[in-house]
């Protein structure tokens, strides 16, 4: 599903070279949960990024579900994260004008699905996640952890092949969070691939495989 | 897609409605500016160019100021009239005169002239007939009269077969006008007598003035040719008369009136640019302020392009919107400004007019929220996540 190969990442901070990610290697299978912990400042997010499309890296070769991914156009970059990936932010990332449905809906927008379609998948990815009855709440209406639970109704709507997520307990108490992490070991068990990112052991132990990173050293130990 | 666009527009629109209604009011303030100045222009020179045309443009006025010992007689207008590129030809000699019927009175306009006179200037007999060859050649004693001079005098207008004093003689009506309502011509304050009859009675035997029609549509040639025999019948003395073709002045007024809408029009738009500055202004620190929904957009799916759409859609729609309020005011102001001024003149706004001032609000809006919607949909998805 993911496949690496000597990926690098460099940014110039004042003319400070800063290696973000160097030579990392990776793969993580079809159906996988994996973890990739590692402390704050070790590449985690440039990982993510480059995982889904939102960022290349400078050198390295990434293969994402068959598609060397390197050579393609900013259009078909967003195309692929619209089908492929389905992010989950630590800030949740949802558009505070918009309502839980219409936030859910939005990815299916831009990949052109119907609207009864839409609808229908809508309510399908809400009730996945336990929130089918909060559908035309704003997210300031709801709590942090009914927040992140849209953001991955969101990005399970797409019917994405990875789920992407990001430090997701990052912003929440230690009980939501755990009430999120029974959410992804549900969606694993239903067969969705997931890479989760956290710096916390304790939630990264949940996954079913782990992945250290440090210093931009990725250590698969496959 | 197309739905959702409108949609997404409409509401990031709605969500901040002052500032969405002052962006709009540039557009608004510019397209007022617009529709009621060439709107206005439009009216009034539509009214004068009617008032033109009641003088009657297809004809030749002569006036002769001096005729160096030859003067203008009846038998040299028919000679000028039997010219090819001229057609009919009458006299026109001007006089006060107070009319009498018992004993109300009325200050006239007197001309005297032939029978030609009213199809040369296009005058409508309403009752009765207008004056006619024998009239003049017998010195017979009767008018035609215009229509406020009947209504003034006997309260009607049907009054042919009633009898009136001009000058302590008596003349038998003959005809009388149709109302022309003209506030530049005074057809209906006039009265017209045989010209032989007028030359007696103001002791001025030759012609000062006279008009003429051309034979065919091509009043500049038959102008020619009467400037020709009138340089021949005053010894090439090009002082000696003022010959005005109203053809001619129609042209220069239609000209003039012409540049005053475009100059107008001019400073109108830019007032409309200026709202297009202000739509810009604001799209840009909208793109800014939205910075992390861009990024959140783009996470999701968005394309540069679904993203530079959404942000000219909302300009295109904030640009339209003001132009249809602008509209609006624009009539409301019209119809104000048209039930002042009266019933001689109407600024009513033409579908030109409209379609111009939608056109350029649809234009402004492409024009000013392009250069924000491209810096939108340019921006870094990861850059833009980061941004606080
Ligand atoms: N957009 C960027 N510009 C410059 N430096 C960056 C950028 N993103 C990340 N970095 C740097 O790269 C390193 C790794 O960052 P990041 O991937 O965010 O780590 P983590 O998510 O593990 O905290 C850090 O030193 C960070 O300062
Ligand atoms: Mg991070």
């Amino acid at each position: 599903m993911i496949l690496m190969n000597d990926i690098s990442k460099t940014y110039i901070i004042g003319g400070e070279q800063v290696h973000a990610l160097k030579n990392a290697n990776l793969h993580i299978g079809r159906g996988e949960f994996v973890s990739i912990v590692g402390p704050s400042g070790s590449g985690k997010s440039t990982l993510m990024n480059i995982i889904g499309c939102l960022d290349a890296a400078d050198s390295g070769e990434y293969i994402l579900d068959g598609l060397p991914i390197g050579n393609y156009s900013q259009k078909q970059l967003a195309g692929i994260r619209s089908r492929k990936i389905g992010f989950v932010f630590q800030g949740f990332n949802l558009l505070a004008k918009m309502t839980a449905e219409e936030n859910v809906e939005l990815p299916l927008i831009y990949q052109g699905v119907k609207l009864s379609e839409r609808k229908a998948r809508v309510s399908r990815a809400l009730s996945k996640v336990g929130l089918s009855d909060r559908s035309r709440h704003r997210p300031a209406e709801l709590s942090g952890g009914q927040q992140q639970r849209v953001a991955i109704a969101r990005a399970l709507a797409a019917d994405p092949a990875i789920l992407l997520a990001d430090e997701p307990t990052g912003n929440l108490d230690s009980k939501t969070g755990m009430e999120i992490m029974k959410l992804f070991l549900e969606l694993h068990q239903n067969g969705n691939t997931i890479v989760l990112i956290t710096h916390d052991s304790s939630i990264a132990k949940l996954a079913e495989r782990r992945i250290s990173i440090l210093d931009g050293h990725v250590e698969d130990a496959v | 897609m197309s739905i959702q666009v409108l949609k997404m527009a409409w509401s990031a629109i709605a969500s901040n409605k002052m500032r969405s209604f002052l962006t709009m009011l540039g557009i608004i303030i510019g397209v007022i500016a617009v529709v009621v100045l060439v709107s206005l222009v439009t009216g009034a020179s539509d009214s004068i160019t009617g008032e033109i045309q009641a003088l009657g443009t297809n004809l030749l006025s002569v006036r002769v100021l001096d005729d160096n010992g030859h003067p203008v007689t009846l038998s040299d207008l028919k000679r000028f009239g039997k010219e090819n590129e001229i057609g009919l030809i009458a006299p026109s000699l001007s006089f006060g005169a107070t009319v009498k019927h018992r004993s109300e009175t009325y200050e006239a306009d007197a001309v005297g002239t032939t029978g030609q006179y009213d199809d040369i200037r296009g005058i409508k007999v309403k009752h009765g007939r207008f004056l006619k060859a024998a009239d003049i050649n017998n010195n017979s004693s009767v008018v035609v009269i215009g229509h406020e001079i009947a209504e003034e005098l006997y309260g009607k207008s049907e009054t042919v077969g009633e009898t009136l004093s001009i000058g302590g003689r008596s003349f038998l009506i003959v005809g009388v006008l149709e109302e022309s309502g003209s506030m530049i011509s005074n057809d209906d304050q006039t009265v017209y007598l045989p010209y032989t009859v007028a030359s007696r009675m103001v002791k001025r035997p030759n012609i000062t003035a006279f008009v003429a029609s051309p034979a065919t549509d091509d009043i500049d040639s038959a102008e020619e040719k009467l400037n020709q025999l009138l340089m021949r019948q005053f010894r090439q003395d090009e002082d000696s008369f003022i010959l005005i073709n109203q053809s001619a002045l129609m042209d220069t007024m239609n000209s003039v009136t012409g540049t005053l809408k475009l100059l107008l029009g001019g400073i109108a738009a830019i007032s409309l640019m200026v709202g297009g500055i202000g739509i810009m202004n604001i799209m840009l620190v909208s793109v800014t302020e939205r910075t992390r929904e861009i990024g959140i957009r783009k996470a999701i799916g968005a394309t540069r392009g679904n993203i530079l759409m959404q942000f000219l859609v909302e300009a295109l729609m904030v640009s339209l919107i003001g132009g249809v309020i602008g509209l609006m005011i624009s009539w409301g102001i019209l119809e104000v400004i048209s039930s002042v001024a009266g019933e001689k003149v109407s600024f009513s706004m033409s579908p030109q007019v409209i379609g111009l001032a939608l056109g350029f609000s649809l234009m402004i809006g492409v024009a000013f929220g392009l250069y924000p919607a491209n810096k939108a949909s340019k921006l870094h998805p990861v850059e833009a996540l980061r941004y606080e």
